[in-house]
């Protein structure tokens, strides 16, 4: 163990060196920083801030510790709230995925995203459509066909929560392919692509990262991803495939798109030095090899966003979800 | 033949003079971490994962799965000495473990449970070692109707087998159902029984459930009955592990059939906390002396503890093979596992060898280290029972209100568990069991979340539960369970008449 806290010593020296050298930052955090996640322990995003959490320490990238604190209740809406109300508080912030905008609408809690005040995109998670190895899909073509003939109802599909973004994926492929399946909501993706494995579901749209091991083990095929073109990982997985291979939905006729946020927001009535920091932050926490691995492993989508962009961004996704889920009739009554 | 060599290899890897230390520290943390009520082994180990970064994988693994075992033997501690559970699985170890430490024989209690603890997880170690590839498979068999099935079994083996009135047992049991509804309905993502009170978007939690109903309950009666605390004249020294050792063997019978449902509840993976519950159910009804259970019967701590712990060290079979972790510490497990770039599922047995049998190595290793650690720690835990209650009932409060504000960093929670305090209280004073209210908040949600998804699947047919072999042998021995009074009943009537 000595080695070991020498170098952070030395690290630590070297980087307050570097610091007050380099960059006369103007804002810097005083206290332990609170990271809220809004989901459960051992999902995506909780992986992800604990990676996050890890690299901090690792690399000392802050002064202060940094601590990861999950906030899961009533489909996150807990830990919104809890940063909303904590208004003028820089030294909390929260990463967010697609119940940003989901739990508010879905559950008429008093939340918005304009409560926030945003910070950064991290990356963007992907959705593959699976289905079992053992089923004759190997298309999109077969499945589709499958699917259409299957009496109404009969055909089953599994994924995370309830009129969140695999439900909102489902319902969007319904209306392409004018069919119509059961969806069954699970706790965590994880759970999904086992199901999907043991054939108690027909399909799911788990993230990459939820269902690798399977697919390497044999169990799983993906047959298409959501996003406007392949994913950029040319490693092979299984059967000398690789990420890249696989086709986009578009392509193969099924016309869906989406993308997960994975983003950071803070504390309302942040300042422009305070955002600066963390934007920074990030930026350093995005350059280092772990979180280049952890992006490789997840096959994420690493597009970068801060500032006015982000902001942009947001809005048009809002607007997305709204319109998604109205048609969906998954909004609460009241909204 | 393959797989013992690389045990053994496995057992080199483990046995590193860094990985041994690792595991001691692991452990110590682990007690630490049951002991207090509130943060339990899944805080815990998420608390701790960043500090694992800068180890090799095989060691940070290491590290975090003794502070589960640290964990689970931890979570006994407070359950006997002062009937507040540390952990869900626990909850069962207080229903005999509690009046023994009363009755002056805290060093007993603790002996049986650590050392049932151990016999249960070894069992669960070796069925890994021998049939990890079969059972794992056995894991995928079950969809939502056999989750289902297994949970029903729990609430029956509960309402059939308790010698309690059932009718009150049940009415305990419902009102854990209601609680349990509150918050966000999982199946329709709306929120149900909040009233606009976000405090109650993330429901009850159980672990503030049960601070509250035994922690607090439980100081409230012992005032009540005039500051009197039972145990003062425990004994402390460590001939009484030897004793306690002597008497162990004589059950046999039930250590075996605990160590069974344990393991099949942790592959299932249904978990530790109703494995627990079921195997104190039964061993009540089939003990010699279940009359006596809840009364400080050595065999009422045994049942439990050892399926608790057979559950727990099994679970992390489907967790390795599969990816579905058995329990939340096993969740936050497995995102250390993708963090370190490993990755759960069918390949792991065959691509990481080294890792995979370098923690199941450590499992054997990990127990035994910890075993020693607990049974040498024993007089000092029965010693504490010697402060007069009127230094260790602040100090149980206190412990108890940080528990509870540790679970979500609420103060709301704090408030709560003292409302759960007067409740528990009320229930004890009108001879209403807690057990099946306790059962009811923490599988209620996830009974009621599979009985639907069920009926989505099958389109609304009750068939599925009796659609295969599988759910319809599990549902039939729950309804068996559920009326096995009646059935005994049946059968000594027919007897007479027949003589």
């Amino acid at each position: 163990m000595k080695p070991f806290v020498l170098n952070v010593a030395l690290a630590a020296i070297a980087m307050s060196c570097a610091n007050s050298t380099a960059s006369r930052a103007a804002w810097e955090p005083v206290r332990p920083v609170e990271f809220i996640v809004p989901a459960g322990t051992g999902g995506g995003a909780d992986q992800m801030a604990r990676t996050i959490q890890g690299i901090v320490t690792k690399h000392n990238l802050m002064k202060q510790p940094l601590v990861v604190i999950n906030k899961a209740g009533g489909a996150g809406g807990e830990g919104f709230l809890d940063v909303k109300t904590s208004s003028g508080n820089p030294h909390k912030i929260i990463i967010t995925l697609s119940n940003l905008f989901t739990t508010p609408l879905a559950t008429g809690i008093p939340f918005n995203w304009k409560d926030l005040t945003p910070v950064a995109m991290l990356a963007l998670d992907e959705f593959v459509l699976w289905v079992n190895a053992e089923k004759p899909y190997n298309s999109v073509k077969d499945y589709v066909d499958a699917a259409k003939k299957a009496p109404s109802g009969s055909f089953k599909m599994g994924g995370t929560g309830s009129k969140q973004e695999d439900q909102i994926i489902t319902v969007g492929i319904e209306k392409v392919i004018d069919a119509k399946f059961t969806y069954i909501p699970y706790k965590g993706g994880g759970e999904v692509a086992v199901q999907l494995v043991g054939n108690h579901v027909d399909s799911t749209v788990n993230n990459p990262i939820e269902a690798v091991a399977q697919w390497r083990g044999g169990k799983l095929r993906p047959l298409c991803v959501f996003d406007a073109q392949p994913m950029a990982y040319d490693e092979p997985i299984a059967d000398g495939k690789a990420w890249k291979d696989i086709p986009t939905c578009k392509s193969q006729g099924l016309a869906m798109e989406y993308l997960m946020l994975r983003g950071i927001f803070m504390s309302p009535k942040a300042t422009k030095d305070q955002i600066e920091y963390y934007v920074e932050l990030f930026k350093k926490v995005r350059a280092t090899p772990e979180w280049q691995e952890f992006m490789k492993n997840g096959a994420f989508n690493t597009t970068f966003l801060a500032g006015a962009d982000y902001a942009k961004w947001i809005e048009a996704e809002e607007k997305r979800h709204e319109g998604l889920m109205k048609e969906a009739g998954f909004l609460a009554s009241g909204n | 033949m393959e797989e013992l060599a690389n045990l053994f290899h496995g057992f080199a890897v483990a046995l590193q003079p860094y990985n041994i230390m690792l595991m001691i520290i692991g452990i110590t943390l682990g007690v630490i971490i049951g002991v207090l009520p509130g943060l339990g082994g899944a805080n815990g180990v998420a608390i701790l994962l960043p500090l694992t970064f800068s180890m090799p994988p095989t060691s940070a693994i290491i590290m975090l799965s003794c502070i589960y075992w640290g964990a689970l033997f931890g979570g006994a501690i407070t359950s006997i000495l002062f009937n507040i559970p540390g952990e869900p699985w626990s909850v069962a170890t207080t229903f005999d473990g509690y009046p023994m430490a009363q009755q002056g024989r805290p060093g007993e209690a603790l002996t049986a449970a650590f050392t049932s603890s151990f016999v249960g997880a070894l069992f669960a170690v070796i069925m890994i070692t021998l049939v990890a590839p079969l059972v794992a498979g056995f894991a995928l068999r079950f969809g939502p109707a056999e989750k289902f099935a297994v949970y029903f079994l729990a609430f029956c083996s509960f309402v059939g087998l308790s010698k309690e009135p059932p009718f009150k047992t049940i009415a305990a049991m419902m009102m854990g159902f209601a609680l349990a509804a509150v918050g966000l309905d999982s199946i329709t993502g709306q929120l149900r029984l909040t009233f606009g009170v976000t405090e109650l978007l993330n429901g009850f939690d159980f672990l503030i459930a049960v601070i509250g109903l035994f922690g607090i309950g439980e100081i409230l009666l012992t005032m009540e009955e005039g500051l009197a605390f039972r145990g003062g004249n425990a004994s402390i020294n460590l001939r009484v592990v030897l004793q306690t050792w002597r008497e162990l063997p004589a059950y046999w019978m039930t250590s075996l059939r605990s160590c069974l449902i344990g393991c099949w509840m942790g592959v299932t993976p249904a978990g530790a906390t109703p494995a627990s519950f079921m195997s104190y159910g039964i061993a009540k009804r089939l003990a010699r002396r279940g009359n006596n259970f809840g009364k400080g019967e050595i065999e009422g701590v045994i049942a439990p503890e050892t399926a608790a712990h057979a559950a727990g060290t099994s679970a992390l079979l489907p967790m390795l093979s599969l990816g579905v972790p058995g329990s939340p510490t096993a969740a936050v497990l497995l995102g250390g596992l993708l963090i370190w770039g490993l990755q759960p599922g069918p390949m792991l047995f065959v691509e990481q060898k080294e890792f995979v049998w370098g923690l199941i190595a450590s499992m054997y290793l990990g127990n035994l280290a910890g075993l020693i650690v607990v049974l040498t720690c024993v007089p000092i835990f029965a010693a504490i029972l010697r402060v007069p209650f009127g230094i260790i009932a602040p100090l149980i409060l206190v412990l108890c209100a940080i528990g509870a504000y540790s679970v979500h960093n609420s103060t709301f929670d704090v408030m709560l568990m003292l409302v759960f305090g007067v409740l528990g209280y009320l229930l004890k004073k009108c001879n209403y069991p807690l057990a099946p209210l306790v059962l009811a908040i923490v599988l209620g949600d996830k009974a009621e979340e599979a009985f639907r998804q069920s009926l989505l699947g099958s389109q609304g047919s009750l068939g599925v539960f009796f659609s295969n072999g599988l759910v319809s042998t599990i549902m039939a021995l729950g309804l068996v369970a559920l009326f096995w009074s009646a059935i005994q009943e049946g059968y000594s009537r027919l007897r007479m008449s027949m003589a």
